[in-house]
């Protein structure tokens, strides 16, 4: 890969979940200047209080690889692990999308719905909200898709992602 | 082991005992009464009541990279812990290992806006290595040690415990260091054994190599310094350090180039610049070392040893990359080069030094010492030769004093010199003076300062005085911000906006009113008499020099030049203006 091209990364960090750990992550591309794409986080390990953050970031090799260094320094950080060099991996996210229609419009928001296998979660006579589960790019399309026909709201979770077969962190 | 309850207060005055601490540099007030009241009834930790809560930082700094211990800080909440902040920040950006309590509001009344409450951690998360609040009296012993582990191991670096009051005064339970884990700041110290090898074959093949070194072999340790001299000695390469490294090698060694960077020497950039195999140790190619990074050493293949992966590959790219403590890679390479009987081929490295000796030629550290006038330069170089036979501490403020301190005075030891580098800190040196001259009694500790920064942390006079530290001042005083009219006069057309030091106070007043002794030097037919009276005198000194006020910094790589086009000055080409406007811009 070419020096100074920009690629995309999948970032997993496991961090023991403590006050202020998201801060310094946060804190950390923010001071830094690096991009964030998405960021979520959770709890993964309840009896050991470890949290998962999983980061999509780009950048120049150089910069992804500080970025991991940055990221592993943190004292609260157990793990951190690049899925896009990694091999493989799944990456999924999931969308809300509420569509405000009438008519055929509201029709074609229906039927489109059906081809991405999106459910509708709540309707009104007016409105639907519908549930899509995929990766980033196939909610990115399915939001365009809707956009003509009433698109009034999305709220995305970001991504949350894992390597696929045997591999793990 | 049946588990020892105290209070709050007494568990952090057990924990800082069983750390090994002597002495904390700290400021009092309402939160963190009491912690105080409790240093109040022993005596096993010494308190230095500093003046102003950035100085406590600054003084704990020194203590610290004077002995390799820990400095501990205690301030109190609210406006005490935001007044830590410059000094911690200094602590972070040269790696210093400082731990810092700063008292809290109660846990009740934390997000309230109470009196004195501020976001401590919030403030300090990205000044610090790490931080912490301590809301569960059972974790305040572990958090505790933890702090002082994390301080100290891998890249040091300052740490804050934020010590709610209630916290202070609340029973909980006391732990050993020896019961405490740490489950995941662990450092690796081991360097990669086939990347060391590597190394070392391509230091074997080199023909023009180079030690680039910085603080992290001081930070490292006294021993790591010494196996770095045995090292260049074995392999005859040629050596150069940064403003943090001065001490890590003999400065009157006849391999060692000077400083490098900025206002490094001649010789040292030349060499960085024209080298064919660069090894850095502990060094993180700052961009007042590398100038322009395009034109960073072109043609050389670069090893970096570091014990932060994140310094590796930061600002330039390197072709190997052995994470690890310097003192311990550098102990494997010296036995590895040893037993695989490397050798640099002798021709190459001749024809290399007789380059280094051209480059040295040039002595861009010459001045001229008028009859009158004092050069700056000058009183460095005969402080240093006064100084000779005594131990000695030297530490600065910011500007080119310390510049002309880095350059004249040789430094032939580790944790000798304190300068802040990577922040620039005015203000550091006479409380970093204080906290080296708390650590040392009886040597020597002198402080360069300017006429400007002096004046930043000028009320630590105070502590001098009540601990009877006889720190030595040397202002060198020009009368101006003179680094800042340097710039000004190569980069903004000799326009010198309020860069002159105008109604700068009688110093030997001003000293007599702390209760010490103030003296000036207006000639350099004085300035030994001078220098040694001040030597002489028992108890803290400021002694006021008068200096060209004309004189700048030279050698000078101007910002987003290369090493190769150095400035060598006023005795070689004069004061030019810097034709450039790119340089403005830059920092
Ligand atoms: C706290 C702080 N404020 C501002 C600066 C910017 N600055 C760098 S050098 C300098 C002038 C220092 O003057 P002086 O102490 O007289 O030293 P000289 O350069 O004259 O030797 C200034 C203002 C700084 N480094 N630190
Ligand atoms: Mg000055």
């Amino acid at each position: 890969m070419k020096e100074t091209e920009i690629s995309k990364h999948t970032i997993s960090v496991l961090v023991d979940n403590e006050a202020g750990v998201l801060a310094r992550v946060i804190g950390l591309f923010s001071g830094r200047g690096y991009n964030i794409e998405s960021l979520t986080v959770a709890e993964v390990d309840a009896s050991s209080h470890q949290s998962r953050i999983t980061v999509v970031t780009s950048g120049t090799p150089m910069v992804i690889e500080q970025i991991k260094a940055q990221l592993s320094r943190l004292v609260p950080v157990h793990k951190v692990s690049d899925l896009t060099l990694a091999g493989p991996c799944v990456e999924r996210e999931l969308a809300l999308v509420k569509v405000i229609a009438s008519g055929e419009k509201r029709v074609e928001s229906l039927r489109i719905a059906d081809i991405f296998k999106a459910r509708a979660v709540d309707a009104t006579n007016s409105s639907f909200v519908f549930e899509i589960i995929g990766s980033p790019e196939k909610i990115d399309a399915f939001i365009k898709l809707m956009e003509p026909l009433g698109l009034s709201e999305t709220s995305r979770t970001g991504v949350a992602a894992i390597s696929r077969g045997t591999l793990t962190m | 082991m049946a588990e020892r309850i105290l209070s709050g207060s007494e568990v952090v005055l057990q924990a800082l005992v069983d750390q090994g601490v002597e002495v904390v540099f700290g400021y009092p007030g309402g939160a963190v009464l009491p912690l105080y009241d409790e240093i109040f009834k022993q005596n096993r930790i010494r308190h230095i009541l500093v003046r102003h809560e950035q100085a406590a930082v600054h003084a704990a700094e020194g203590y610290a990279r004077s002995t390799g211990k820990v400095g501990v800080v205690l301030v109190t909440s609210g406006p005490g812990a935001t007044n830590a902040v410059t000094g911690l920040t200094d602590a972070l950006m040269d790696s210093i290992p400082v731990v810092c309590l700063t008292g809290q509001v109660p846990t009740h009344l934390i997000g309230n806006d109470a009196f004195q409450e501020a976001d401590t951690t919030g403030i300090t998360r990205p000044c610090t290595k790490h931080n912490y609040l301590v809301k569960d009296s059972a974790k305040l012993a572990r958090t505790m040690h933890e702090a002082f582990h994390v301080a100290s191991s891998g890249r040091p670096g300052p740490v804050v415990i934020d010590l709610p009051k209630d916290i202070l005064v609340a029973k909980a339970p006391y732990l050993e260091p020896s019961q405490v884990q740490h489950r995941t700041y662990n450092p690796v110290v081991k360097g990669d054994r086939r990347q060391i090898e590597e190394a070392l074959e391509l230091l074997a093949s080199a023909k023009k190599p180079i030690l680039y070194c910085g603080g992290g072999v001081i930070n490292s340790g006294s021993q790591a310094c010494k196996v770095l001299t045995e090292f260049t000695r074995l392999t005859g390469v040629p050596i150069t350090l940064t403003l943090m490294g001065l001490g890590a090698y003999p400065a009157s060694d006849k391999q060692y180039l000077g400083m490098l960077g900025m206002h490094g020497t001649y010789e040292a950039n030349m060499a960085m610049h024209d080298c064919d195999v660069m090894i850095a140790v502990g060094a993180r190619f700052d961009d007042r070392v590398t100038g322009n990074l395009d034109f960073f050493s072109p043609g050389s293949q670069k090893v970096q040893i570091d014990i932060d992966q994140s310094s590796i590959n930061k600002n330039v790219p390197v072709d190997i990359g052995i994470v690890g403590d310097v003192g311990h890679v550098l102990e494997d390479m010296m036995k590895i080069w040893k037993a695989k009987q490397h050798k640099i081929e002798a021709k190459a490295l001749d024809s290399w030094w007789d380059e280094i000796e051209g480059w040295r030629g040039k002595h861009c550290l010459s001045y001229k010492q008028p009859k009158d006038i004092i050069k700056p330069q000058h009183v460095i170089r005969r402080l240093h030769a006064l100084t000779r036979d005594r131990k000695t501490y030297i530490t600065t403020d910011v500007g080119q004093h310390q510049m002309w301190a880095a350059q004249h005075f040789g430094f032939e030891h580790p944790h000798e010199w304190m300068t802040s580098g990577g922040l620039g800190t005015m203000g550091y040196g006479m409380p970093a003076a204080l906290g080296v001259q708390v650590a040392h009694p009886d040597a020597t500790v002198v402080c360069f300062t300017g006429d400007a920064s002096i004046m930043m942390n000028i009320q630590e006079c105070a502590t001098l005085t009540q601990y009877r530290l006889p720190v030595k001042t040397v202002i060198l005083n020009n009368r101006y911000m003179g680094m800042v009219r340097q710039w000004q006069q190569l980069l903004h057309g000799s326009r010198y906006s309020e860069s002159y030091s105008e109604s700068l106070p009688d110093f030997v007043k001003l000293s007599e009113a702390f209760g010490f002794t103030g003296m000036t030097c207006n000639n350099a037919a004085d300035l030994d008499d001078a220098l040694t009276k001040m030597l002489e005198i028992d108890g803290p000194v400021i002694l006021d020099v008068a200096v060209d006020d004309k004189e700048n910094c030279y050698p000078m790589i101007p910002s987003g030049k290369p090493h190769n086009e150095m400035l060598l000055g006023a005795e070689t080409t004069g004061d030019e203006a810097i034709d450039s406007d790119e340089g403005m811009v830059l920092v």
